[in-house]
Parts: C-alpha cells; sequence; structure tokens
C-alpha cells in the first residue's frame, strides 16, 4: 500500500467532509421538524391529517431514497409553476435538492420510530397526568414527549447513523460531498481500492463518533433504568 | 377531625360539601356497571369504599376525577359543577379547561402507583404544582421536601420510583397528590399492590392524613381501615349502594345480607 498516496487521498476527502456533515445536519433537523409534524397528523384526531400522514410514511419508507432524490432533482423543474416561482433558484441547487429529499425521506422513517415511542408510553403514566390536570401541550411538553423521546431513542440513534451513510447519494446529484470526491479521485487515478477505503473509514469514524454522543445521551436520560446507585445519591 | 368525634350523617350538615356526586351511571357497551351512585362527602369525611371485586368501585372513583366519562349524573367539587353537554348522542365534558381544574382539586392514588418511571421522587412532587399550578419552583421544592418528610421518605428525593419499595412509591404517590392542595383524596385500592409487609406503612400515612381532617374517599380491602378510620363505610354490589352509614352501624346492626356475605371472605 503506498502511504502516501493513502495520506494526499485522506487530505483530499476530508476536504470535503464539511459538505457531508452539512448535508447529514441540515437533513437531520429539517428531517426531525418535519416528522414531528408528520406523527402528530399520524396520532391526531384529524381523518384527513391522519390518512395524509400515513400516505406520506409509506411514500417515503416505501420507495428507494436515490429514487426519490432523482425525482427532485430532475423532476422539480419540468414543472412550470416551479420552474418560475421566486424559489427556483434554490430548489435547481443539487445541494438544495438533496438536503430536501435527505430530510424527506428520514422524516418518514422518524414519524414512525416517534409514534412508536408514543405508543410506548405506559398508560397509567398518562393517566397520573391527566389526574393532575395536566392535557393538551402541557401533558405532550411535560410527559408524553420526554417518555416518547427516551423510548425512541435507541432506534433513533440507528436512523441518524443511517443518514450518514444516505449522504453519499448525494454525489449522484453532483454534490461533491466525501463519496463523490472519492469517486472523482478514482476517476483520475484509478485507484479503487485506497480511495473508497479512506473514504469508508471516514464514514465509520463519523459514526462511530456519533454513536458515542447518541449512547451519552441515552446514558444522561435513562439513569431511572439503570440499577439502583451502591452509594445513596446525594444526601446534602 | 378523627373517626371518633366525626358527626354522623344525619348531623353533618354544618360542615362544607367538598364532594357531591349525584345520580351516577356508566355503562361499558351493554354492560351497566355504575347504576346510579350518590354520595356526598363534607369536609373531613373519610369515606371507605368497599365492595366485590368488579362491583364498579374504581370505574366509580374514575368517574369522579372524570377518567371515565359517566353516562349520566352530576359531579360537584367544592360548590362547583362540572358542566357536561351532549355532542353525537355522547355526554361529554362541556369545558376541559374546568376538567382540567377540577382534576387538579382531586387528589388520586392509584392502586399500582403510577409514578412518571424518568423522574426521581422529587421532580415526581413538584411536577403538577410548578407546571399545572405554575407556582415558584423554589416554593414548590421546599413544600414537597417536607411532604416527603412527612411520608417518611425524605431521604429517597432524589432517588427513581424503579429504585423504591412499592410502600415507599406509593408514599411517595400519596406525597405527588397532596402538593397539589387537594379539597378531596380519591385512593383505589392503595395497598393492594403491596406485599402484606409494606401495607402498614402505606395505611399510617392515610390515617395521619384522616386525622389531620382531609376529605378522603377510600376503596378498599382494608377492613380494620374501614372500621376504625373512616367515618362511614359504603357497600358496593352491582354498580349500587347496598349499605351505607358509619362504621359501627353498618358492620353491625345494619349489616345487609350481601354485606355479612362479602366480609365472610375476609374471616372477621
Ligand atoms: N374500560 C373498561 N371497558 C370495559 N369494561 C370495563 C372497563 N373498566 C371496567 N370495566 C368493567 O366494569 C366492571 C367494574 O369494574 P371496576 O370498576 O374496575 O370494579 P372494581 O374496582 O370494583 O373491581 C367490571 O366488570 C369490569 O370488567
Ligand atoms: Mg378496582
Amino acid at each position: 500500500m503506498d502511504l502516501d498516496f493513502m495520506a494526499s487521498t485522506m487530505v483530499t476527502l476530508i476536504a470535503a467532509l464539511p459538505m457531508t456533515l452539512a448535508l447529514f445536519s441540515l437533513s437531520v433537523v429539517f428531517g426531525g421538524l418535519l416528522a414531528l409534524l408528520v406523527v402528530w397528523m399520524r396520532v391526531g384526531g384529524n381523518p384527513v391529517a391522519r390518512g395524509f400522514a400515513k400516505g406520506y410514511i409509506f411514500v417515503f419508507r416505501g420507495s428507494p431514497l436515490l429514487i426519490q432524490m432523482f425525482l427532485i432533482f430532475y423532476g422539480l423543474g419540468q414543472f412550470g409553476f416551479i420552474r418560475y416561482s421566486f424559489l427556483w433558484p434554490a430548489l435547481r441547487e443539487p445541494f438544495v435538492c438533496a438536503v430536501m429529499s435527505l430530510a424527506l425521506c428520514t422524516a418518514g422513517y422518524t414519524a414512525e420510530i416517534f409514534r412508536f415511542g408514543l405508543r410506548s408510553i405506559p398508560a397509567k403514566e398518562i393517566e397520573a397526568a391527566r389526574a393532575v390536570g395536566m392535557s393538551g401541550f402541557l401533558l405532550t411538553r411535560r410527559i408524553l414527549a420526554p417518555i416518547a423521546f427516551r423510548n425512541a431513542l435507541p432506534a433513533y440513534s440507528t436512523e441518524v447513523m443511517m443518514m450518514v451513510k444516505s449522504t453519499a447519494l448525494a454525489s449522484l446529484v453532483t454534490v461533491w460531498e466525501v463519496t463523490g470526491v472519492a469517486q472523482r479521485l478514482i476517476a483520475q487515478t484509478y485507484r479503487t481500492m485506497e480511495v473508497f477505503l479512506c473514504a469508508a473509514a471516514i464514514y465509520l469514524i463519523l459514526n462511530f463518533l456519533i454513536l458515542q454522543v447518541m449512547a451519552l445521551l441515552e446514558y444522561r436520560l435513562t439513569p431511572h433504568r439503570r440499577t439502583a446507585p451502591l452509594f445513596p445519591v446525594a444526601q446534602r | 377531625m378523627t373517626a371518633a368525634n366525626a358527626p354522623t350523617i344525619g348531623t353533618a350538615m354544618a360542615s362544607a360539601t367538598r364532594l357531591s356526586v349525584r345520580n351516577i351511571r356508566k355503562s361499558f357497551g351493554p354492560h351497566e356497571v355504575l347504576r346510579g351512585i350518590s354520595l356526598d362527602a363534607h369536609d373531613g369525611d373519610v369515606i371507605s369504599l368497599l365492595g366485590a371485586s368488579g362491583s364498579g368501585k374504581s370505574t366509580f372513583l374514575r368517574c369522579i376525577n372524570m377518567l371515565e366519562i359517566a353516562d349520566a349524573g352530576e359531579i360537584v367539587v367544592d360548590g362547583e359543577t362540572i358542566q357536561m353537554e351532549q355532542r353525537r348522542g355522547k355526554t361529554v365534558p362541556a369545558n376541559r379547561r374546568q376538567v382540567d381544574r377540577m382534576r387538579s382539586e382531586l387528589g388520586m392514588v392509584f392502586q399500582s402507583f403510577n409514578l412518571w418511571s424518568h423522574m426521581t421522587i422529587l421532580q415526581n412532587v413538584i411536577e403538577g404544582p410548578m407546571h399545572v399550578l405554575k407556582r415558584p419552583r423554589a416554593d414548590c421544592i421546599a413544600e414537597a421536601e417536607a411532604l416527603l418528610e412527612k411520608v417518611g421518605i425524605a431521604d429517597k428525593r432524589h432517588a427513581y420510583p424503579a429504585h423504591l419499595s412499592g410502600g415507599q412509591q406509593q408514599r411517595a404517590a400519596i406525597a405527588r397528590s397532596l402538593a397539589m392542595k387537594p379539597k378531596v383524596m380519591l385512593f383505589d385500592e392503595p395497598t393492594s399492590a403491596l406485599d402484606p409487609e409494606l401495607v402498614g406503612e402505606v395505611l399510617r400515612v392515610m390515617r395521619a392524613l384522616a386525622e389531620e381532617g382531609m376529605t378522603m374517599l377510600v376503596v378498599t380491602h382494608e377492613m380494620s381501615f374501614a372500621r376504625t378510620v373512616s367515618n362511614r363505610v359504603i357497600f358496593m354490589k352491582s354498580g349500587e349502594i347496598n349499605c351505607d352509614g358509619p362504621p359501627e352501624h353498618v358492620f353491625g346492626a345494619g349489616a345487609s345480607p350481601e354485606f355479612r356475605q362479602f366480609i365472610g371472605h375476609f374471616g372477621s
């Protein structure tokens, strides 16, 4: 193995890491917000909203993300009302299209994850909250959401790691993130193995870090699931 | 007031009516669980609700704080009637805020404690006062610590429910209810999920509450509690009040044949 080449490849790929991180963080944030909206519609009382949310979740979980991305990137411009709208300068950008399709897709998965989190809240704890006079938004904010989020966290960690990997698809709509740059490097050097190994290492390190953060978050949020401390806590 | 000097039903008119339930009816499908139950609880009353499993005791308590919505009847908490209306042929509360406020005035203690498992005991106790009553955090903490002291688990305030025994959890749940400064406390078999050796510690807390003059409605199978702590005993049978009166009366001359048969199972 040519260590010099590997090192220079690493430098080149790491230069593309900010783009990967931008795709990842923007789509996780927007996808998460969208998921809240979708899950709210999905579990709410309005049958029209519920039907829409079901359809949304099915479409974005049931079709390949790559095709969703192509449809947004190549397809949007075919609609005159989009092409001639004030949004077009943004929507023609590959980066915007990639973030949009990543966010739309992860919102479908995340909505389902949150819904299962909600469903696994013990009914008795909800009842106790109602009995002290909580309902509506207060009940959601103080009891439902905190418990649902804790329940959803393991599955949500998996989804977040999937998102890191999914950003690689953006290379196919000409976004120069890590995988895209790796492919360009291979086209120039024909050294497939070394370049892809370097790229894989970057994704692994990234996901390793994310895994640590999520594990720490879960640890911090769930002291009640650990066995009782040997020494009584904070006796003051 | 204690059970000993509590007025008998006929002379209770002097004290305020904290809770008044008129002719409550409730069916689940074709099964009529409550067939018109009425009850007045005056200030300081401790009423024990007895009855076989399935006689509708839990449903009755749950109808009082609207965890179940009664099909018919009226509920008055401290003089305020809960507004109901008909919607698509069903009886529903007319005003969600009124129901929330009324629930915050009625403490509910469940058979299985129902503490919020992701919160410490102290967090459980301050949750309602802080977020429902919107009172200052420092006041809530000070009062919560006093309450935990009172129920004897002050040393557990930073522990999580799962790390406590059943008796400690139930005492925490009682403290959580008391933190709302309720006008009436409803207990649904508070000791039935406990190991026998833990029953006493919870009953002691309830007895102390009764002696402080808390108005209490207690579904229980603890006959000695019903006899010695409450000033009124109601025996429910098939969704109706079968027997009602001071414990000396219900356990004595006034016992119905059904009640005699019921307490026969307890060997008393
Ligand atoms: N949510 C419900 N749906 C259908 N039936 C119910 C429901 N809750 C209670 N019941 C029925 O109502 C009857 C009375 O129950 P409950 O009030 O729990 O009795 P108790 O507390 O005296 O044991 C039982 O036959 C029970 O099966
Ligand atoms: Mg019951």
